[in-house]
């Protein structure tokens, strides 16, 4: 198999048993999707940087492993895989997409790339971002627009834009995202791939670059749910340089989409959540026509199907958007121009020093989007309105938590669309920050209460786009998710002959290969 | 406690909390954005009483220690790696006092 086009089309499980069994090297691997990033990028810009030379040492040093050395290893063992910017890489300029880290290599690896390297996995760059991960469309990005590669006059969502889109236009058969707030669902589900978003504490969030530490965490970005499951298993676990992971082992994901995908939920109980379930003038008639027909199709494969109600889910956008700029404004702190990044001295006429340079510094290196959230979060956090906001949005997420608690008491897993739209136009939403808000209206809560969350395609809509929906599972409890993602994703390729990017139209792919 | 409206006195004052230099007019625009964006999220008091206890971690966790192993730090060169301004091995910052 030497077609580069043949190659990428497999899924990373694919992939990896072509590896195992000896049909492709990872060397190989590497090749074919460097050759199509090469042809896509000037298209998608997908990536802010391409670690070329370093993926194929990493391939190469894997393919001279033995093989009895290869096969202790993970099924994704050899596979590449793109890393959002937001994470850092060892000698691998890392931004966050914004100019006050332009140019900063980090001298240590997150606790996810550490363990993507130990498992053979070489990393072929570094994706495009919205600045610091706020934002739901990547314009924020301080460097370039990324392109949705199923419309390039559309956004391929965000935060995790350039994650999403690579994984879609077949640049790489796996990315990792981190989710804020839908950061990694989101650009799935605009995308036509699959986005997770494992328990808060689930995956060590060491290197992560921090916005919101409470809400934070990294996930995989695919282009199916088994692939997400092997990969979610590679990442996850607990990690002791971050106090809040979780004291215990990955979630048994991947046996769990295996399982799902012979199709039988006998005895599962799937709960639309009623305030969010697609009806509504926020949600577009076809986002709500593709989840009602996979809800159907839940109920065909024997789940059973109940409404259930999360009634203060409406204080969600308020509440997240109070806790998540307070977070981000103390987080972001640390950008001041004395150890590492930007440094810009105040202009001439005043005085120079430490604090004025910081002034300068920060106001030079950060963009609108983060600018806005540092400010509101410094108010929200000021002596005066801190019962008032701050307070007031920990306690909002108690009641979230109280409601879900209620909800998971009726149903096993529960279902949403995962945003209320198609993706939309570059421009339409960049200069209104609360209707760029409002798109994560879906996504947001799980992310207030820690719960395991992921969007799985559901659709294309009459305008070419992607639709998405999603499943909500319990705290430490991801692998319900995982199994009923997988049975929906293997009765919907079935009803479309195929996956759903069959129905994407790839040009960068043409004249590649043989 | 009613919406406080934000003020152009106010945000440059957080503009000096938060160490940005604003401009003129990014202070003007986002006096607008913030002000909009307060009244969609200050409908959280509404439901946020007395008897609620705050939740800062979802997932909350027992406090654990690391065994006092030590580790392998950064080398000092390491450390310095990405300052913008370094000499001698250490840091370089501009001084910390005006012109008095």
């Amino acid at each position: 198999m030497t077609n580069a086009t043949e190659i990428v089309k497999l899924t990373a499980a694919e992939m990896g048993e072509k590896v195992r069994n000896g049909e492709l090297s990872s060397r190989e691997l590497v090749q074919a999707h460097l050759d199509v990033i090469e042809a896509a990028e000037p298209t998608i810009k997908a990536f802010l940087k391409v670690s070329s030379d370093e993926a194929l040492e990493q391939a190469d040093a894997f393919d001279k492993l033995s093989a009895d050395e290869k096969a202790a290893m993970p099924e994704l063992a050899g596979v590449p895989i793109a890393v959002k910017d937001m994470i850092v890489t060892k000698g691998i300029e890392t931004t966050a997409a914004s100019k006050i880290l332009e140019g900063w290599v980090p001298p240590y690896d997150s606790t996810v790339v550490e363990r993507l390297k130990a498992a053979g996995m070489p990393i072929l760059g570094k994706t495009n971002l919205d600045e610091f991960a706020m934002g739901s469309s990547t314009e924020h990005s301080a460097f370039q627009n990324t392109a949705n590669p199923w419309n390039t006059g559309c956004v391929p969502g965000g935060s995790g834009g350039g994650s999403a889109a690579a994984v879609a236009a077949f640049e790489a058969p796996l990315a990792l995202g981190t989710d804020t707030g839908g950061s990694i669902r989101q650009p799935g589900a605009f995308t036509g791939t699959v986005g997770v978003k494992p328990t808060y504490g689930g995956v060590s969030r060491y290197g992560a670059i921090a916005m919101a530490s409470s809400l934070d965490q990294i996930g995989p970005a695919t282009r199916s749910v088994l692939d997400s499951a092997l990969l979610y298993e590679i990442i996850g676990g607990h990690d002791l340089r971050d106090s809040t992971s979780i004291p215990a082992g990955p979630r048994p994901a991947a046996a769990a989409a295996r399982e799902g995908a012979r199709r039988d939920l006998k005895g599962m109980k799937v709960g639309l959540i009623r305030e969010i379930s697609g009806t509504g003038d926020a949600f577009e008639p076809e986002v709500t026509a593709h989840f009602n027909a996979c809800v159907k199709m839940l109920e065909d494969m024997g789940a059973e199907v109940i409404e259930v109600s999360v009634p203060r889910i409406d204080y969600s956008l308020g509440a997240y958007y109070i806790v998540m700029p307070s977070e981000a404004s103390s987080n972001l702190a640390r950008y001041d121009g004395m150890r590492y990044g930007l440094r810009v001295m105040p202009p001439a006429g005043v005085p120079q020093t430490a604090a004025n340079m910081m002034s300068a510094t920060r106001e030079a290196g950060f963009g609108d989007e983060v600018k806005r959230r540092i400010i509101l979060g410094t108010y929200a956090l000021s002596a005066g309105y801190y019962d008032a906001w701050y307070g007031s949005a920990q306690k909002v997420r108690t009641l979230i938590i109280d409601d879900f608690n209620k909800a998971f008491e009726q149903a096993d897993v529960l279902v949403c669309p995962t945003a209320p739209t198609t993706a939309f136009e570059f421009g339409s939403k960049i200069d209104d920050p609360m209707a760029m808000y409002v798109n994560d209206i879906a996504t947001i809560p799980a992310n207030l209460a820690g719960l395991p969350a992921m969007s799985i395609p559901s659709g294309v809509a009459s305008n070419g786009l992607p639709t998405g929906f999603q499943f909500v599972a319990p705290q430490q409890k991801d692998e319900v998710m995982y199994k009923a993602a997988a049975a929906l994703e293997a009765a919907l390729e079935d009803s479309w002959n195929g996956p759903v990017w069959q129905k994407m139209n790839t040009p960068w792919l043409d004249g590649l290969g043989a | 406690m009613a919406m406080p409206t934000f003020t152009r006195e106010e945000i440059t004052h957080l503009g000096e909390l938060s160490r940005i230099a604003l401009t003129e007019t990014e202070i003007v625009r986002m006096q607008g954005e913030l002000n909009t964006i307060a009244d969609s999220i200050n409908k959280v008091q509404q439901v946020a009483t007395a008897d609620v206890q705050p939740t800062a971690n979802p997932v909350p966790l027992e406090a654990y220690l690391r065994p006092d192993e030590a580790e392998k730090p950064l080398t000092q060169e390491e450390a310095l790696s990405g300052a913008p301004v370094k000499e001698d091995g250490m840091f370089v910052a501009p001084r910390i006092l005006g012109e008095e």
